[in-house]
């Protein structure tokens, strides 16, 4: 087995910089679920009951900026080629991927209207807050936080579903649909 | 004085008299905002927490002669809860606290009043906070009354009130001293 060497995508083999962007994301999506559903229910006087949702603010606003820059690099260095034949199959894949960065964006960009709503901007860290958007911030944290939630929900049922669909690729069809988001080398 | 005038005198001497010296109906002056509903909290007994119910209505009786004869009744929306912070107010209307989703609405319905001094009472009534009903006293003071400067008349009181969270079903550990809520409410009636 070896690996690949490319930094771009080629039509066959994806690049390190777009595999690490996946995994970054697919890192930081399932990592901000659990520790959101978490810290909403952490008592007054745990010691967590502030860091951890400064935790998941400031991540939630890095995994915006990283996502923001995946979309650009995709759209200056496209995809390789899917390895589904069949139509449906096609349209379920492109379809699936769009679901997921419609979902992602709905998370992030609710998450921030939720934190931002009276005004006040995301501290992320110790290094930058991010201001509120004035025009935005309307005291429609009612509504921001459930479509957080529910989004946040059906994104990670979806990661579930892409991650099922990476999963018949590689047993059921043994094509190298997985083997290549980890950089195994497949083209000749 | 025929029969046709003397039934008319009667029914309108009759009409005055079935009316006693009536306390005037007020509205309470939500629309323009001259009426306030607020709360302070301790934090973590070192300081306090402001806030505010931003939409309720109501109306009360008022009499100056006769003060005892006084009603009130008001009607709030708990989800209208303003601290000047979205996510904390968020985690107010939950189930934690006030749980607005299934208790659309908190009323204070007087049941009697009692002159204590010159512009001083207790009003007595039920308070109905997340659907228990309890009765609470209100430490009420008269501001002041008379006309306004736009044709109307106007009488305002403060009242002061403690509200202990747990009576209402309210368990959300915010430490021993956030256990009580001091209620400051101002009232100003427009009367009809």
């Amino acid at each position: 087995m070896r690996v690949t060497t490319r930094l771009k995508n080629s039509s066959e083999q994806f690049g390190w910089i777009s595999i690490g962007f996946h995994w970054l994301v697919a890192l930081g999506a399932l990592g901000l679920f659990p520790l959101g559903v978490y810290m909403v229910d952490l008592g007054y006087y745990d010691p967590g009951y502030q860091w951890y949702p400064d935790i998941h603010r400031s991540l939630g606003i890095l995994l915006a900026g990283l996502l923001f820059l995946r979309l650009i690099w995709k759209l200056i260095n496209p995809s390789p080629r899917l390895l589904v034949h069949s139509t449906w199959e096609k349209a379920a894949a492109k379809g699936g991927h769009l679901l997921l960065y419609l979902f992602l964006f709905t998370v992030l960009i609710s998450g921030y209207l939720l934190s931002t709503a009276d005004g006040r901007g995301i501290q992320v860290f110790n290094w930058f807050t991010l201001p509120a958007l004035p025009g935005l911030a309307g005291r429609n944290e009612e509504l921001a936080g459930w479509v957080h939630w529910y989004a946040a929900l059906t994104l990670i049922i979806f990661a579930g579903l892409h991650a099922l669909a990476a999963l018949k690729h590689h047993f059921v069809d043994r094509n190298p649909t997985l083997k290549r988001m980890l950089g195994i080398k497949t083209e000749k | 004085m025929n029969v046709k005038t003397g039934l008319k005198t009667l029914a309108l001497t009759s009409a005055l008299a079935a009316t006693p010296l009536m306390a005037a109906d007020y509205v309470i002056d939500t629309q323009g905002a001259h009426a306030f509903v607020q709360f302070k909290i301790s934090h973590l007994g070192y300081s306090y927490v402001l806030g505010r119910f931003n939409d309720f209505e109501g109306n009360f009786t008022w009499d100056k002669n006769n003060p005892e004869a006084s009603s009130i009744e008001v009607n709030i929306d708990p989800a209208s809860v303003d601290t000047n912070h979205a996510e904390r107010d968020q985690h107010i209307r939950s189930d934690d606290f006030l749980d607005v989703s299934n208790y659309a609405q908190a009323s204070f319905v007087s049941t009697g009043y009692e002159v204590t001094g010159e512009g001083e009472g207790v009003m007595t009534g039920d308070l109905t906070l997340m659907g228990e009903t309890r009765s609470i006293e209100i430490d009420v003071e008269k501001v002041g009354e008379g006309e306004d400067p736009w044709g109307g008349y106007r009488v305002g009181f403060t009242g002061t009130t403690e509200i202990h969270l747990p009576d209402y079903g309210i368990n959300f550990n915010l430490g021993p001293a956030a256990e009580t809520v001091e209620m400051e409410l101002v009232v100003e009636g427009v009367r009809q």
